[in-house]
Protein backbone atom coordinates (compact mmCIF):
# COMPACT_ATOMS: atom_id res chain seq x y z
CA UNK A 1 0.00 0.00 0.00
CA UNK A 2 0.94 3.19 -0.49
CA UNK A 3 2.18 5.99 2.04
CA UNK A 4 -0.18 8.30 3.30
CA UNK A 5 -0.73 11.53 1.02
CA UNK A 6 -0.27 14.01 3.26
CA UNK A 7 3.00 16.27 2.51
CA UNK A 8 3.09 19.18 1.13
CA UNK A 9 -1.23 19.43 1.15
CA UNK A 10 -2.89 22.33 2.94
CA UNK A 11 -4.35 21.11 5.99
CA UNK A 12 -3.88 17.54 5.49
CA UNK A 13 -4.17 16.05 8.68
CA UNK A 14 -0.85 15.69 10.29
CA UNK A 15 0.49 12.52 11.16
CA UNK A 16 3.38 13.12 13.99
CA UNK A 17 1.56 12.12 17.09
CA UNK A 18 -1.56 10.07 16.09
CA UNK A 19 -2.42 6.95 15.50
CA UNK A 20 -3.40 7.84 11.95
CA UNK A 21 0.34 6.89 10.56
CA UNK A 22 -0.34 3.55 11.19
CA UNK A 23 -3.10 3.35 8.68
CA UNK A 24 -1.73 4.19 5.32
CA UNK A 25 -4.19 5.38 3.05
CA UNK A 26 -4.32 5.14 -0.67
CA UNK A 27 -7.45 6.98 -2.24
CA UNK A 28 -7.64 4.88 -5.21
CA UNK A 29 -6.66 1.18 -3.49
CA UNK A 30 -9.56 2.50 -1.11
CA UNK A 31 -11.78 3.33 -3.79
CA UNK A 32 -11.32 0.02 -5.43
CA UNK A 33 -11.83 -2.18 -2.28
CA UNK A 34 -14.90 -0.25 -1.46
CA UNK A 35 -16.01 -1.19 -5.15
CA UNK A 36 -15.55 -5.11 -4.52
CA UNK A 37 -17.14 -4.76 -1.20
CA UNK A 38 -20.24 -3.04 -2.51
CA UNK A 39 -20.46 -5.91 -4.78
CA UNK A 40 -19.85 -8.58 -2.59
CA UNK A 41 -22.89 -7.15 -0.69
CA UNK A 42 -24.89 -6.60 -3.46
CA UNK A 43 -24.63 -10.35 -4.40
CA UNK A 44 -25.39 -11.27 -0.44
CA UNK A 45 -28.48 -9.25 -1.05
CA UNK A 46 -29.33 -10.75 -4.31
CA UNK A 47 -28.62 -14.21 -2.98
CA UNK A 48 -30.59 -13.61 0.15
CA UNK A 49 -33.87 -13.15 -1.86
CA UNK A 50 -33.49 -15.49 -4.17
CA UNK A 51 -32.72 -18.14 -1.10
CA UNK A 52 -35.81 -16.27 0.89
CA UNK A 53 -38.35 -18.22 -2.57
CA UNK A 54 -36.49 -21.74 -2.59
CA UNK A 55 -39.32 -24.52 -1.38
CA UNK A 56 -37.36 -25.36 1.85
CA UNK A 57 -39.08 -25.35 5.09
CA UNK A 58 -39.05 -22.33 7.53
CA UNK A 59 -35.88 -23.07 9.63
CA UNK A 60 -33.70 -24.32 6.84
CA UNK A 61 -34.44 -20.96 5.24
CA UNK A 62 -34.32 -18.73 8.10
CA UNK A 63 -30.29 -20.78 8.36
CA UNK A 64 -29.43 -20.11 4.71
CA UNK A 65 -30.69 -16.45 4.96
CA UNK A 66 -29.10 -15.67 8.16
CA UNK A 67 -26.01 -17.34 7.20
CA UNK A 68 -25.56 -15.26 4.01
CA UNK A 69 -26.40 -12.00 5.86
CA UNK A 70 -23.49 -12.91 8.30
CA UNK A 71 -20.59 -12.95 5.74
CA UNK A 72 -22.63 -9.76 4.97
CA UNK A 73 -22.48 -8.26 8.37
CA UNK A 74 -18.50 -9.54 8.09
CA UNK A 75 -17.65 -7.62 4.97
CA UNK A 76 -19.16 -4.39 6.59
CA UNK A 77 -17.53 -5.01 9.68
CA UNK A 78 -14.32 -6.25 9.20
CA UNK A 79 -13.41 -4.23 5.92
CA UNK A 80 -15.57 -0.57 6.63
CA UNK A 81 -15.70 -0.79 10.05
CA UNK A 82 -11.82 -2.17 10.24
CA UNK A 83 -12.63 -4.82 12.78
CA UNK A 84 -10.04 -7.05 11.18
CA UNK A 85 -6.93 -4.74 11.89
CA UNK A 86 -8.20 -3.12 15.31
CA UNK A 87 -6.31 -2.31 18.55
CA UNK A 88 -7.15 -4.93 21.43
CA UNK A 89 -8.89 -2.31 23.36
CA UNK A 90 -11.82 -2.92 20.73
CA UNK A 91 -11.45 -6.67 20.65
CA UNK A 92 -12.19 -6.75 24.38
CA UNK A 93 -15.13 -4.19 24.29
CA UNK A 94 -16.42 -6.60 22.06
CA UNK A 95 -15.85 -9.69 23.63
CA UNK A 96 -18.10 -8.24 26.48
CA UNK A 97 -20.65 -7.20 24.33
CA UNK A 98 -20.61 -11.00 22.04
CA UNK A 99 -20.74 -12.75 25.87
CA UNK A 100 -23.39 -10.31 27.09
CA UNK A 101 -25.28 -10.82 23.61
CA UNK A 102 -24.78 -14.79 24.00
CA UNK A 103 -26.32 -15.40 27.01
CA UNK A 104 -29.19 -12.46 26.65
CA UNK A 105 -30.05 -14.97 23.43
CA UNK A 106 -29.51 -17.96 25.79
CA UNK A 107 -31.99 -16.55 28.33
CA UNK A 108 -34.27 -16.71 25.29
CA UNK A 109 -34.38 -19.80 24.57
CA UNK A 110 -34.22 -21.11 28.17
CA UNK A 111 -37.70 -19.16 28.49
CA UNK A 112 -39.18 -20.73 25.66
CA UNK A 113 -38.89 -24.13 28.07
CA UNK A 114 -39.36 -22.38 31.10
CA UNK A 115 -42.86 -23.61 31.59
CA UNK A 116 -44.14 -23.16 35.43
CA UNK A 117 -44.53 -26.78 37.18
CA UNK A 118 -46.26 -27.54 40.52
CA UNK A 119 -48.49 -24.66 40.01
CA UNK A 120 -51.67 -26.87 40.51
CA UNK A 121 -52.19 -28.14 43.73
CA UNK A 122 -55.18 -31.18 44.17
CA UNK B 1 -6.87 23.42 29.53
CA UNK B 2 -6.38 20.85 26.78
CA UNK B 3 -7.87 17.63 27.02
CA UNK B 4 -5.25 15.18 26.05
CA UNK B 5 -5.72 12.03 23.68
CA UNK B 6 -8.49 13.73 21.57
CA UNK B 7 -6.11 13.10 17.99
CA UNK B 8 -3.13 11.27 19.55
CA UNK B 9 -3.71 7.68 21.24
CA UNK B 10 -3.44 6.85 24.92
CA UNK B 11 -0.14 4.54 24.92
CA UNK B 12 -2.19 2.01 27.19
CA UNK B 13 -5.16 1.64 24.83
CA UNK B 14 -3.62 2.92 21.36
CA UNK B 15 -6.36 4.74 20.84
CA UNK B 16 -7.99 7.78 20.94
CA UNK B 17 -10.94 9.16 23.67
CA UNK B 18 -13.48 9.05 21.01
CA UNK B 19 -13.14 6.18 19.74
CA UNK B 20 -12.85 4.50 22.93
CA UNK B 21 -16.28 5.96 23.46
CA UNK B 22 -18.13 5.33 19.85
CA UNK B 23 -17.03 1.55 20.37
CA UNK B 24 -18.31 1.13 23.87
CA UNK B 25 -21.52 3.33 22.59
CA UNK B 26 -22.08 0.75 20.29
CA UNK B 27 -21.19 -1.93 22.58
CA UNK B 28 -24.76 -0.54 24.39
CA UNK B 29 -26.40 -0.19 20.84
CA UNK B 30 -25.39 -4.09 20.55
CA UNK B 31 -27.22 -4.67 23.22
CA UNK B 32 -30.51 -2.71 22.79
CA UNK B 33 -30.71 -3.92 19.57
CA UNK B 34 -29.88 -7.76 21.13
CA UNK B 35 -32.81 -7.22 23.20
CA UNK B 36 -35.13 -6.61 20.36
CA UNK B 37 -33.98 -8.99 18.23
CA UNK B 38 -34.43 -11.86 21.49
CA UNK B 39 -37.98 -10.56 21.90
CA UNK B 40 -38.72 -10.98 17.54
CA UNK B 41 -37.15 -14.78 18.21
CA UNK B 42 -39.42 -15.48 21.70
CA UNK B 43 -42.63 -13.98 19.38
CA UNK B 44 -41.97 -16.12 16.27
CA UNK B 45 -40.85 -19.40 17.56
CA UNK B 46 -44.12 -18.88 20.25
CA UNK B 47 -45.77 -17.97 17.30
CA UNK B 48 -49.17 -20.92 16.35
CA UNK B 49 -48.45 -22.56 13.13
CA UNK B 50 -49.36 -20.43 9.97
CA UNK B 51 -50.07 -17.42 11.98
CA UNK B 52 -46.92 -15.51 11.74
CA UNK B 53 -46.74 -13.04 8.61
CA UNK B 54 -45.12 -13.73 5.28
CA UNK B 55 -44.91 -11.41 2.13
CA UNK B 56 -46.24 -8.83 4.45
CA UNK B 57 -43.46 -6.12 3.25
CA UNK B 58 -43.00 -4.38 -0.09
CA UNK B 59 -39.85 -6.21 -1.20
CA UNK B 60 -38.80 -3.86 -3.72
CA UNK B 61 -38.77 -0.91 -1.51
CA UNK B 62 -36.96 -3.13 0.99
CA UNK B 63 -34.40 -3.81 -1.84
CA UNK B 64 -34.00 -0.29 -2.63
CA UNK B 65 -33.42 0.82 1.31
CA UNK B 66 -30.85 -2.39 1.20
CA UNK B 67 -28.96 -0.74 -1.85
CA UNK B 68 -28.99 2.59 -0.72
CA UNK B 69 -27.72 1.88 2.90
CA UNK B 70 -24.77 -0.62 1.33
CA UNK B 71 -24.03 2.57 -1.08
CA UNK B 72 -23.71 5.20 1.91
CA UNK B 73 -21.72 2.90 4.02
CA UNK B 74 -19.19 3.06 1.34
CA UNK B 75 -19.70 6.41 0.68
CA UNK B 76 -19.02 7.25 4.68
CA UNK B 77 -16.16 5.40 4.42
CA UNK B 78 -14.19 7.18 1.06
CA UNK B 79 -15.38 10.31 3.00
CA UNK B 80 -13.08 9.54 5.63
CA UNK B 81 -10.02 8.40 3.31
CA UNK B 82 -10.53 11.68 1.58
CA UNK B 83 -10.13 13.78 5.09
CA UNK B 84 -6.99 10.98 5.59
CA UNK B 85 -4.93 11.83 1.99
CA UNK B 86 -6.14 15.81 2.37
CA UNK B 87 -8.68 15.90 -0.34
CA UNK B 88 -11.08 18.17 1.51
CA UNK B 89 -13.65 18.42 -1.70
CA UNK B 90 -13.82 15.26 -2.46
CA UNK B 91 -15.35 14.90 1.38
CA UNK B 92 -17.19 17.17 0.64
CA UNK B 93 -19.19 15.14 -2.34
CA UNK B 94 -18.80 11.69 -0.53
CA UNK B 95 -20.84 13.25 2.56
CA UNK B 96 -22.97 14.87 0.35
CA UNK B 97 -23.58 11.43 -1.23
CA UNK B 98 -23.98 9.90 2.55
CA UNK B 99 -26.76 12.62 3.86
CA UNK B 100 -29.00 12.05 0.04
CA UNK B 101 -28.71 8.58 0.76
CA UNK B 102 -29.91 9.00 4.30
CA UNK B 103 -32.64 11.01 3.11
CA UNK B 104 -33.67 8.59 0.61
CA UNK B 105 -33.51 5.91 2.88
CA UNK B 106 -35.91 7.67 5.38
CA UNK B 107 -38.27 8.80 2.65
CA UNK B 108 -38.47 5.07 1.64
CA UNK B 109 -39.10 4.44 4.85
CA UNK B 110 -42.00 7.18 5.27
CA UNK B 111 -44.01 5.55 2.16
CA UNK B 112 -43.65 1.94 3.63
CA UNK B 113 -45.17 2.76 6.74
CA UNK B 114 -47.92 4.86 5.44
CA UNK B 115 -48.28 1.71 2.80
CA UNK B 116 -49.18 0.05 6.32
CA UNK B 117 -50.64 2.73 8.45
CA UNK B 118 -53.39 3.08 5.05
CA UNK B 119 -53.65 -1.06 5.14
CA UNK B 120 -57.09 -1.84 6.84
CA UNK B 121 -58.90 -5.24 7.92
CA UNK B 122 -62.38 -4.98 8.45
CA UNK B 123 -64.25 -7.72 10.25
CA UNK B 124 -68.05 -7.41 9.12
CA UNK B 125 -71.49 -8.68 10.77
CA UNK B 126 -71.39 -11.61 8.28
CA UNK B 127 -67.84 -12.97 9.22
CA UNK B 128 -66.09 -12.12 6.66
CA UNK B 129 -62.94 -10.16 6.88
CA UNK B 130 -62.14 -7.67 3.90
CA UNK B 131 -58.72 -6.63 3.63
CA UNK B 132 -57.21 -4.01 1.31
CA UNK B 133 -56.25 -0.22 1.39
CA UNK B 134 -58.31 2.31 2.42
CA UNK B 135 -59.75 4.61 -0.43
CA UNK B 136 -62.62 6.50 1.89
CA UNK B 137 -63.09 6.66 4.85
CA UNK B 138 -65.17 9.98 5.31
CA UNK B 139 -67.43 9.66 8.56
CA UNK B 140 -69.66 11.67 6.63
CA UNK B 141 -70.61 9.12 5.05
CA UNK B 142 -72.10 5.92 5.82
CA UNK B 143 -69.74 3.75 4.44
CA UNK B 144 -66.01 2.95 3.72
CA UNK B 145 -64.10 2.06 0.27
CA UNK B 146 -61.28 -0.47 0.08
CA UNK B 147 -59.53 -1.76 -2.85
CA UNK B 148 -58.80 -5.30 -1.59
CA UNK B 149 -60.53 -8.54 -1.26
CA UNK B 150 -62.50 -10.82 0.81
CA UNK B 151 -61.66 -13.81 3.32
CA UNK B 152 -63.48 -15.97 5.14
CA UNK B 153 -61.01 -16.98 7.38
CA UNK B 154 -57.62 -14.49 9.10
CA UNK B 155 -55.58 -17.62 8.11
CA UNK B 156 -55.30 -16.36 4.48
CA UNK B 157 -54.24 -13.36 5.08
CA UNK B 158 -50.99 -14.51 6.70
CA UNK B 159 -48.67 -16.43 4.02
CA UNK B 160 -49.25 -14.07 0.81
CA UNK B 161 -46.26 -15.22 -0.29
CA UNK B 162 -47.85 -18.71 -0.70
CA UNK B 163 -50.51 -16.52 -2.20
CA UNK B 164 -49.91 -15.59 -6.53
CA UNK B 165 -51.97 -12.53 -7.85
CA UNK B 166 -54.29 -11.77 -5.59
CA UNK B 167 -57.39 -10.19 -6.75
CA UNK B 168 -57.93 -6.84 -5.61
CA UNK B 169 -61.30 -5.22 -6.49
CA UNK B 170 -63.16 -1.61 -5.08
CA UNK B 171 -65.02 -3.00 -2.03
CA UNK B 172 -67.85 -0.01 -0.97
CA UNK B 173 -69.04 -1.60 3.16
CA UNK B 174 -71.92 -0.18 4.96
CA UNK B 175 -70.50 1.34 8.29
CA UNK B 176 -73.47 -0.85 9.73
CA UNK B 177 -72.09 -4.19 8.69
CA UNK B 178 -68.48 -3.63 9.97
CA UNK B 179 -67.76 -5.24 13.35
CA UNK B 180 -64.33 -3.90 13.37
CA UNK B 181 -62.02 -1.96 11.44
CA UNK B 182 -58.23 -2.06 12.35
CA UNK B 183 -55.23 -0.40 10.45
CA UNK B 184 -51.89 -2.75 9.88
CA UNK B 185 -50.29 -0.13 12.77
CA UNK B 186 -48.15 -1.49 15.85
CA UNK B 187 -51.50 -2.03 17.54
CA UNK B 188 -52.42 -4.79 14.81
CA UNK B 189 -50.41 -7.83 15.99
CA UNK B 190 -47.17 -9.13 17.44
CA UNK B 191 -45.25 -8.92 13.70
CA UNK B 192 -46.64 -5.15 13.02
CA UNK B 193 -45.48 -4.24 16.72
CA UNK B 194 -41.49 -5.92 16.25
CA UNK B 195 -41.85 -4.28 12.88
CA UNK B 196 -42.53 -0.54 13.63
CA UNK B 197 -40.09 -0.56 16.81
CA UNK B 198 -37.44 -2.39 15.38
CA UNK B 199 -37.50 -0.23 12.39
CA UNK B 200 -38.59 3.01 14.14
CA UNK B 201 -35.39 2.72 16.19
CA UNK B 202 -33.16 1.78 12.85
CA UNK B 203 -35.04 4.92 11.38
CA UNK B 204 -34.32 7.29 14.68
CA UNK B 205 -30.59 5.80 14.36
CA UNK B 206 -30.43 6.98 10.48
CA UNK B 207 -32.03 10.23 11.44
CA UNK B 208 -29.65 10.97 14.22
CA UNK B 209 -26.74 10.06 12.15
CA UNK B 210 -28.22 11.93 9.56
CA UNK B 211 -28.19 14.95 11.83
CA UNK B 212 -24.14 14.15 12.88
CA UNK B 213 -23.34 13.48 8.98
CA UNK B 214 -24.79 17.22 8.07
CA UNK B 215 -23.67 18.76 10.80
CA UNK B 216 -20.22 17.61 10.21
CA UNK B 217 -20.69 18.89 6.46
CA UNK B 218 -22.25 21.89 6.88
CA UNK B 219 -21.25 24.16 10.30
CA UNK B 220 -18.52 21.18 11.62
CA UNK B 221 -15.88 21.32 8.67
CA UNK B 222 -14.40 24.85 10.32
CA UNK B 223 -12.08 22.72 12.15
CA UNK B 224 -10.97 21.29 9.13
CA UNK B 225 -9.07 24.48 8.72
CA UNK B 226 -7.97 24.61 12.39
CA UNK B 227 -7.62 21.10 13.33
CA UNK B 228 -7.67 18.66 10.62
CA UNK B 229 -6.67 15.68 12.34
CA UNK B 230 -8.94 16.28 14.65
CA UNK B 231 -11.95 16.74 12.51
CA UNK B 232 -10.61 13.69 10.79
CA UNK B 233 -11.11 11.82 13.75
CA UNK B 234 -14.51 12.89 14.09
CA UNK B 235 -15.24 11.63 10.54
CA UNK B 236 -13.61 8.25 11.54
CA UNK B 237 -15.90 7.91 14.55
CA UNK B 238 -19.31 9.07 12.96
CA UNK B 239 -18.38 6.65 10.32
CA UNK B 240 -18.47 3.66 12.52
CA UNK B 241 -21.62 5.02 14.01
CA UNK B 242 -23.03 4.71 10.31
CA UNK B 243 -21.66 1.41 9.48
CA UNK B 244 -23.38 -0.22 12.54
CA UNK B 245 -26.81 1.61 11.55
CA UNK B 246 -25.81 -0.53 8.40
CA UNK B 247 -24.97 -3.50 9.79
CA UNK B 248 -28.02 -3.53 11.47
CA UNK B 249 -30.39 -3.02 8.52
CA UNK B 250 -28.25 -5.81 7.33
CA UNK B 251 -29.74 -8.33 9.79
CA UNK B 252 -33.25 -6.16 9.67
CA UNK B 253 -33.95 -6.94 6.34
CA UNK B 254 -33.88 -10.83 5.53
CA UNK B 255 -36.06 -11.34 8.68
CA UNK B 256 -38.37 -8.81 8.50
CA UNK B 257 -38.57 -8.68 4.89
CA UNK B 258 -37.78 -12.20 3.81
CA UNK B 259 -38.57 -14.85 6.69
Amino acid sequence: MNEMKTAGQPNAPMTGHSELHEHPVDFNSYLRRCAFILGVVLCAVGFMIWASFLPLGWPEKVAIILAIASVNAFFVAGFLMHLLSEKKMVYTILGFTVSFVIGLFALTIYAMNDFPTHTITR
Amino acid sequence: MEIPYTVAARPDTGLYNAKVGIWLFLASEVMLFGGLFSAYILLRVGAEPGMWPHGWQNLTLGTINTIVLAISAITTLMAWVACKVGQFGKFKFFHACTLLCALTFLSIKLVEYHEHLNHYEIHLTDGRIADGDMKENDSAQDYVVISGRYVTDETQLYDLRAQKDIPETEIQIPRSQIADMQSYGPWHNDYLALYFTLTGLHALHILGGSIVIGYLWGPGRKMWYKDPERFTNRIEVSGLFWHFVDLVWIFLFPVLYLT
